[in-house]
């Protein structure tokens, strides 16, 4: 019998990966210099998320999936007019910083709470998705810290893979150091799953979902709940882009043997 | 004054990884710059005496241990639960520890039921004015920040590779204060099956590797007779790897296009892929191949000391301060005699 899920997807919004970023100080910390101006994307791991939750909602009918996310009410509305045509979910937005200097626990509370505050959310179902790491704070820390606020303690993180069992247990693969993978046994939920890239392609942007989630997105988006993350003791000495630009040879108008050699000599030394 | 606790998972021999012995050498350090900080090693695993043994003259105070066949594999709950019983029972303020994929995944978990904080990807560590301070890297590497925190416990792992490796002496015996803890049967509900490695002559990422060898998706295109090369490109670039023992990384592109249904270099996964959503290796030296330099690939690189890169555009962004040397060239051609070259040599 195919079981059905209640999956909750993590995702925060982070600027679009070509945009070139500059640290600046700002009153509450450290910022990005224009960042209200900066295209956002969401949080490409996290991404991946969202569409093994759409395809494990697509091969166990009943299966809901939410999409809770924090950022700027503004930002949130311009990144989901996108990412609503990829996957059906229903979103739960809330309105605060998506900055990557913002503390991970603060933000861990916020969409735990956000999570407990899903109506008709079913524990013994509950399988909460989001990315190992995000691309802005890069920790690993998040999704930890909200599995634990959940009392969720089957967590996995870097996951690739999530095959569900005849039997309602799941074997999940997740990344550990040297290109290899360890393969876990779950007998159930609640768990955790912070996912690396997984084997899934990204989804082709479709307007009938993108019209079906807009029905009940905007309406969410207008009720955001606001959320103050508080700094918990962090701070900030300083924040400082690499100095490394180096001095470029650029080598023309050689022979392949005569460059396999000088790159030969180079890695022996 | 802070109470400093080095904390590791021991392997399944019982020793310690050289990530642990690295994160031991950063505590040690961030020990003496407190000034009159006390150091405890708390070990975790099937066994840790082989563990305790080896760094007994690390100049601990005390050696702390959970053991039992219940914390021999890496799952959340009983390493969670196995470091939590460790840095309560040292009273630890700051918890020095490695970030192997194992740590990473429960300690983040231990700071939130501690009431303290976790700080990963830890790149350096010190103290001013006896409070500690940590470097991290912000956006994926594209900036680095340093970080200071009141709300303790702080714990703080270190990227392996970061830092040298603690290489005291060795032949002395710890005794080691065993904590019982007894993990309830909701903590078993997941169990580790086991490790899924490439065969030996499939494994392409090695992390102990010289160079990282860097294939961009020029290798899949067209080249100067109208045609692809695949099959040619994919025979390149093992040998070189066989021959040269570099570690091979991609860039996103090419690791994306199996799933755009184009041809794709067969070895390849989203576990080679270097950048701003693959990986940020540590290896001496790099050399990329048929990849532009584009920003969200290079700030892989962040940690890879000298770059070199073949690439036929003189304009890429490696031209851009990015690499010491550019070569303008084909890369089959150049691979090629490479390979000869290599093949003569041994």
């Amino acid at each position: 019998m195919s079981t059905a899920y209640h999956v909750v997807v993590c995702a925060s919004l982070v600027p679009d990966p070509l945009q070139t970023l500059e640290p600046v100080a700002g009153p509450a910390g450290p910022a990005l210099k224009n960042e209200a101006m900066l295209p956002f994307v969401l949080d490409p791991w996290a991404a991946h998320a969202l569409y093994e939750a759409a395809n494990l909602a697509r091969n166990r009918p009943g299966t809901k999936v939410w999409l809770v996310s924090l950022g700027p009410k503004a930002k949130l509305q311009q990144v989901m007019m996108t990412v609503a045509q990829k996957a059906p979910f229903e979103f739960v937005p809330l309105d605060g910083s998506a900055s990557g200097f913002a503390e991970a626990s603060a933000v861990a509370a916020a969409l735990a709470e956000g999570i407990q505050g899903i109506p008709g959310l079913d524990r013994s179902k509950l399988l909460v998705f989001g990315g190992w790491e995000s691309a802005s704070r890069g920790a690993g820390v998040t999704m930890s810290m909200v599995g634990e606020r959940l009392g969720i303690i089957d967590q996995f993180q870097g996951v690739d893979e999530l095959k569900i069992q005849d039997d309602g247990s799941f074997e999940v693969v997740e990344r550990l150091e040297g290109g290899q993978h360890q393969v876990s046994r779950c007998a159930g939920p609640p768990a955790l799953f912070g996912w690396a890239t997984g084997h899934l392609p990204e989804p082709k942007n479709n307007p009938q979902i993108g019209m079906i989630n807009m029905r009940t997105l905007l309406p969410a988006l207008q009720k955001a709940r606001a959320v103050q993350l508080a700094a918990a003791g962090l701070s900030f000495d300083t924040v400082v882009l690499p100095r490394q630009l180096r001095e470029t040879r650029i080598v023309k108008d050689r022979s392949a043997e005569e460059i396999a050699r000088e790159i030969i000599d180079w890695i022996s030394k | 004054m802070e109470t400093l606790l080095f904390l590791a998972a021991t392997e399944p021999d019982g020793s310690l990884a050289p990530s642990a012995l690295e994160a031991l050498g950063a505590a040690r350090s961030l020990a003496a710059a407190l000034g009159g900080c006390s150091l405890t090693v708390g070990l975790q695993g099937q066994s840790v005496q082989t563990a305790a043994d080896r760094i007994a003259g690390c100049g601990a105070t005390r050696f702390l241990g959970v053991v039992g066949q219940d914390f021999g594999s890496a799952r959340y709950a009983s390493d969670a639960a196995a470091a939590e019983a460790l840095v309560r029972a040292s009273q630890a303020t700051v918890v020095v520890a490695p970030g192997t994929s194992r740590l990473s995944r429960c300690l983040p978990g231990v700071a939130q039921r501690t009431g303290g904080q976790a700080d990963t990807h830890v790149t350096a560590l010190g103290a001013r004015e006896n409070r500690p301070f940590v470097n991290r890297w912000y956006y994926r590497q594209r900036m680095e920040a340093v970080v200071q925190r009141t709300q303790r416990p702080w714990i703080i792992l270190v990227d392996p590779g970061s830092q040298p490796p603690w290489d005291g002496s060795t032949g002395n015996t710890a005794t080691v204060e065993m904590i019982e803890l007894n993990l309830p049967e909701a903590a078993r509900k997941t169990s580790v099956v086991g490790v899924r490695a490439p065969a030996a002559d499939a494994q392409t990422i090695r992390p102990d590797a010289n160079l990282l060898f860097v294939t961009g998706a020029g290798w899949t295109k067209k080249q100067a007779d109208g045609q692809a090369h695949v099959a040619e490109a994919e025979q390149i670039i093992l040998e070189f790897l066989k021959r040269s023992r570099a570690s091979l990384g991609s860039s996103k592109s090419l690791v994306d296009l199996g799933g755009e249904g184009q041809a794709v270099l067969s070895f390849l996964s989203h576990l080679n892929q270097i950048g701003q959503t693959g990986a940020t290796p540590r290896h001496p030296k790099g050399l990329s191949t048929c990849c532009h330099g584009e920003e969200p690939h290079t700030v892989g690189w962040r940690f890879i000391n000298e770059r070199r890169a073949i690439s036929l555009d003189p304009n890429c962004g490696w031209a851009r301060g990015k690499a010491d040397v550019l070569y303008v060239a084909d890369a089959f051609a150049v691979m090629r005699e490479t390979n000869k070259l290599l093949a003569a040599k041994t």
